[in-house]
């Protein structure tokens, strides 16, 4: 699943788009405030074939519910703050997508040059749109959604240095969640499905092994420019055959990892330029003999955008997004880009209902596997938005745990209500 | 790929004819005309009425009103730091509409080189910088380009001055300016300043095709601090989709106290 995973990293929905501060008080007062914001959702999933013979569990419409409320409190001239966002789905058919979490549940305190934040919590690191290789802290929610934006809350005591050579943050990782995968009735999903109470470790103290990450950034004129470290468990889970009441399923292994990562940006008036690279050493199942093997990678996404403001003499602004995305382990990666171009059109009508849509597409230079996704939404009646997405999987390699979702291409529309 | 990059380029210095003054270049080639010269003066006069602010925090909120009369609200708290030699470097935190709350940008501005802007998009946590080069696009769907509310600094424009005119009772200095900054959306700004106090009670904006656009009258004008004068009401029609924009300020507050690192990428994130 590590494999849907990166597989589908088009775009990301406005569903999980939560509102996060909570301030009634207009004014920058020290008083202290307290307030819940947040929202509720429908959703609807429509796949346009039946599903394959072999997965006669599946369905070809999905009905589902989430809330995303969230607390917000904060004290002593705002530098003392609580946070707590609970999350939770309920799926119509997929008992693994009906689920909840803690995506944010945290104290933060802000020092005269450092900050302290203990809980759970959500960390975001990179530049690039199309896959994200240097984001590692927290976990991916991948029953949310194919592209991989949702995380899981990541418990961590994280401290935040900001000095005149940058800003630097420290990280402690006490405990690790495991990737959320789909029921033998969720669409899209691998094929065979993957059983997550068969899941092993490779450090023996399994999901309490204790993670550490670090990491610098800091900006000179146009250039920004990140580095980090991440020790312990990979995000990325490898996948082995096994069986569950005499069926097929795949079991999740995570072994552990070290990754060493850049990300900088160029922003210039017109252009931006963006690149991500990583080097990981961690284990992985060699494609001859299927066993473990220690393994060493590099990776990176590279590109540009570009915007067109005011096209055709309208308010409209017309972004362009090219990224290539390199993995050198080739056909061996556990990935799909490996040698891939992802082009993305974004426009922005810029009315007062924020109407915007995104059209992209991922293709494979070496065999032509292509995923292709529409994205639109806008807002409506003050404090509702509409958001519809098409996803569409074509020419997926016949030897990928994910061959299925040839026939997975769905629409799905999600109506939510913020407050 | 998220979707949400609105929001764009947000700004906000929203402080009209304020900041501080850079005198170098201002020589333009025709400075030595009698109208141009005095044109300049008045505008380095207002600049100057505003020097040593400091620091300032407002919260607006905008009600933009469509050709049928519907109204759609927007709420923003805005925070300015005042940058001695440059353009101010200013925090907009968005409260309203609920699907963007928490949204923020930050904006260190510049006379003539390009603006550096960042946005926090919270629902991702991502802190992203973003090109400054629409500034002609409209500030979250309204009738305010981002132009129109960035910080105003002298070299922004060249100036002439026109004539003196008494507008709603009060006296005028008549000066249009001439944007000097890339990306305009305006061949020139006509701008009615109070003679008595420099500050603007009304603006004319021509489009590219120099045909009037849009009128913004300001008025409720308060004065802080015994110097600096900021307006409670901010009114922008656009003559050509028959919109409107009604920016009502609030919760004026100066030299609060805020320092350079409350305006720093860090502290975009934690902004609320």
């Amino acid at each position: 699943m590590n494999l849907l995973q990166r597989f589908f990293l088009l775009v990301n929905t406005p569903l999980a788009g939560i509102s996060m501060s909570g301030i009634l008080l207009l004014s920058l007062s020290v008083k202290a405030h307290a307030d819940w914001s947040g929202n509720v959702a429908v959703q609807t999933r429509t796949f346009f074939n039946d599903p394959l013979i072999t997965n006669p569990q599946q369905h070809n419409n999905y009905l589902s519910f989430s809330a995303e409320p969230e607390y917000y409190s904060a004290w002593n001239n705002n530098d003392q703050s609580l946070t707590i966002t609970p999350f939770i789905r309920i799926d119509q058919y997929d008992k693994e997508r009906t689920h909840g979490d803690l995506r944010e549940f945290s104290y933060q305190q802000v020092f005269d040059d450092w900050e302290l934040r203990v809980g759970v919590s959500k960390v975001y690191w990179g530049v690039t749109e199309s896959q994200h290789l240097v984001d590692v802290i927290n976990q991916t929610d991948s029953v949310e959604n194919v592209d991989g934006e949702d995380k899981l809350g990541q418990p961590m005591i994280k401290a935040t240095f900001e000095k005149d050579w940058g800003t630097l943050g420290l990280f402690v990782l006490p405990y690790f969640r495991e990737r959320t995968f789909q029921d033998i009735e969720g669409r899209p999903r691998t094929s065979p499905v993957v059983d997550d109470t068969q899941t092993s470790y490779e450090s023996s103290d399994k999901e309490q092994h204790i993670d550490y990450a670090a990491r610098w950034f800091n900006y000179y004129g146009e250039l920004e420019l990140g580095l980090a470290y991440f020790n312990g468990t990979s995000r990325d889970p490898l996948f082995s055959p096994g069986l569950k009441n005499g069926a097929a399923v795949l079991k999740p292994y995570y072994p552990l990892m070290q990754q060493l990562s850049i990300d900088a940006q160029i922003t210039t008036e017109e252009l931006l330029f963006k690149l991500e690279a990583i080097a990981r050493d961690w284990q992985n199942f060699d494609s001859i003999t299927l066993q473990l093997v220690d393994e060493r990678y590099f990776a990176l996404t590279t590109g540009i955008e570009y915007t067109f403001v005011g096209i055709i003499e309208t308010d409209a602004d017309l972004g362009l997004v090219v990224e290539y995305l390199y993995d050198d382990r080739d056909q061996q990666a556990n990935t799909f880009f490996q040698n891939d171009l992802m082009m993305g059109l974004r426009l922005a009508i810029n009315d007062a209902d924020s109407t915007e849509a995104l059209l992209g597409i991922i293709y494979d230079l070496d065999n032509q596997e292509h995923l292709l996704s529409l994205e639109a939404s806008r807002r409506f009646a003050g404090n509702w938005t509409a958001t519809l997405e098409v996803r569409l999987f074509n020419n997926i390699s016949d030897t990928s745990l994910v061959k299925s979702i040839e026939e997975d291409d769905f629409v799905q529309l999600d109506i939510a209500y913020y407050f | 790929m998220k979707i949400k990059n609105t929001l764009n380029q947000s700004v906000v210095s929203l402080l009209l004819m304020s900041s501080t003054t850079l005198l170098s270049g201002l020589s333009s080639v025709n400075a030595a005309e009698p109208d141009v010269k005095r044109g300049l003066e008045i505008a380095i006069e207002a600049d100057k009425r505003e020097n040593d602010f400091i620091d300032s925090t407002a919260s607006m909120v905008m009600e933009l009103k469509n050709k049928q009369g519907q109204t759609n609200t927007r709420e923003v708290r805005v925070k300015t730091l005042e940058v001695a030699g440059d353009g101010d470097k200013s925090l907009s935190i968005f409260d309203t509409p609920a699907d963007i709350k928490g949204t923020a940008s930050l904006t260190y501005s510049h006379a003539l080189k390009p603006d550096e802007q960042w946005l926090y998009l919270p629902a991702l946590k991502r802190v992203k910088r973003i090109s400054s080069k629409n500034k002609s696009g409209p500030f979250m769907g309204s009738e305010f380009a981002y132009e129109d509310i960035s910080s105003q600094e002298v070299e922004k424009y060249t100036y002439r001055y026109i004539k003196d005119e008494v507008l709603n009772g009060i006296d005028c200095f008549v000066v249009e300016r001439y944007p000097a900054y890339k990306h305009s959306g305006y061949t020139r700004q006509v701008t009615w300043i109070n003679k008595k106090e420099y500050r603007s009670e009304k603006i004319d904006f021509y489009d590219r095709k120099n045909v009037l656009l849009k009128t913004l009258n300001f008025s409720g004008y308060q004065q802080y601090l015994n110097k600096f004068w900021r307006a409670d009401t901010m009114h922008m029609v656009n003559f050509q989709t028959g919109k409107s924009t009604i920016l009502s300020w609030k919760d004026y507050k100066f030299k609060t106290g805020l320092e350079e690192k409350d305006f720093n990428r860090n502290s975009l994130k934690r902004a609320k």
